[in-house]
């Protein structure tokens, strides 16, 4: 009897992790296609950088203090696509820039579709090999602080070494931060698809922006 | 002048987010489980393959 329980249980437990996993990318997918489409708008409309500035206050907003309030109720569905619409039309100045390049379509590309692969195979890493990667918790929190203590000082400086390693070192510390969201899906560490959703489009969008920045170096040292 | 107000934007975005982490950060360092045996390499080489992922994109682009 006992054993039938507890076998009950851990099923219980396995379908609800299926869920959340489920959910989690389902609305990924949504919102990674709509910040794609308000991204479009913003490049149609040809903002000013300042927009970028805007967009993503805007959204950090949202995140630290609706996002929170509104994670448990069906409002949070809304909040998210608001963060991650205001995040996409954010990157417009950015995408605008880049397509001025006579390659910058190409590098739009390369960044798209190595930000895909990245994320796809660090998920599927994860996902499969169902490895507790919540010892890297502190590991990536304070790498974080670093570079943002860092990118905050270049600001002023304007190295453009240092702003090239920050890119470089955002790659990495994202990768990082991809493995440990993801484990922490698979292994309990979050029960909400809110929450999960947008801690993976975090991951993504300043992934893509890091690889952008890097690939476009490369290209303009060719 | 845009550029002016561009620095100071970013810089006060950039100081909130510092500002909102500090806590999670600690609370990150003082509660995150200590790896186990192999933890370390089994992070390390998926970093290592994106490293050298990245460097073939910066190669080919």
């Amino acid at each position: 009897m006992a054993t039938f329980i507890s076998s009950t249980r851990s099923e219980t437990g396995v379908l609800a992790t299926n869920k959340l996993i489920r959910n989690t990318y389902t609305l990924l997918s949504m919102t990674l296609l709509f910040s794609a489409f308000t991204a479009a708008i913003s490049v149609f409309l040809q903002m000013p950088p300042m927009t970028y500035l805007l967009s993503v206050g805007g959204a950090f907003l949202l995140m630290w203090l609706v996002l929170p309030k509104t994670a448990n109720s069906a409002s949070g569905l809304g909040v998210v696509f608001a963060i991650t619409g205001l995040l996409g039309f954010a990157l417009g100045p950015i995408l605008s820039m880049y397509l001025s390049l006579s390659n910058g379509p190409q590098i739009i590309a390369t960044a798209l579709g190595g930000t895909g692969v990245i994320f796809l195979g660090l998920s599927g890493y994860a996902l499969t090999t169902r490895r507790d990667f919540s010892f890297l918790g502190g590991f990536l929190f304070v790498g974080l602080l670093v570079v943002f203590g860092a990118a905050l000082l270049n600001i002023f400086l304007a190295v453009p070494a240092m702003s090239l390693a920050l890119s470089a070192a955002i790659v990495m510390l994202m990768s990082g931060f991809i493995l440990f969201d993801t484990s922490r899906m698979v292994n309990g560490g979050v029960d909400n698809y809110i929450i999960a959703t947008v801690q993976l489009y975090m991951n993504i969008f300043n992934l893509f922006i890091s690889l952008l920045h890097l690939l476009g170096f490369a290209s303009n040292n060719d | 002048m845009d550029d002016m107000w561009m620095k100071i934007g970013s810089a006060v975005l950039l100081g909130a987010m510092i500002a909102l982490l500090l806590p999670r950060a600690r609370h990150m360092i003082q509660n995150s489980p200590a790896a186990e045996s192999g933890d370390w390499r089994a992070f390390l080489l998926p970093i290592a393959a994106v490293a050298g992922f990245v460097a073939l994109l910066m190669w080919l682009v």
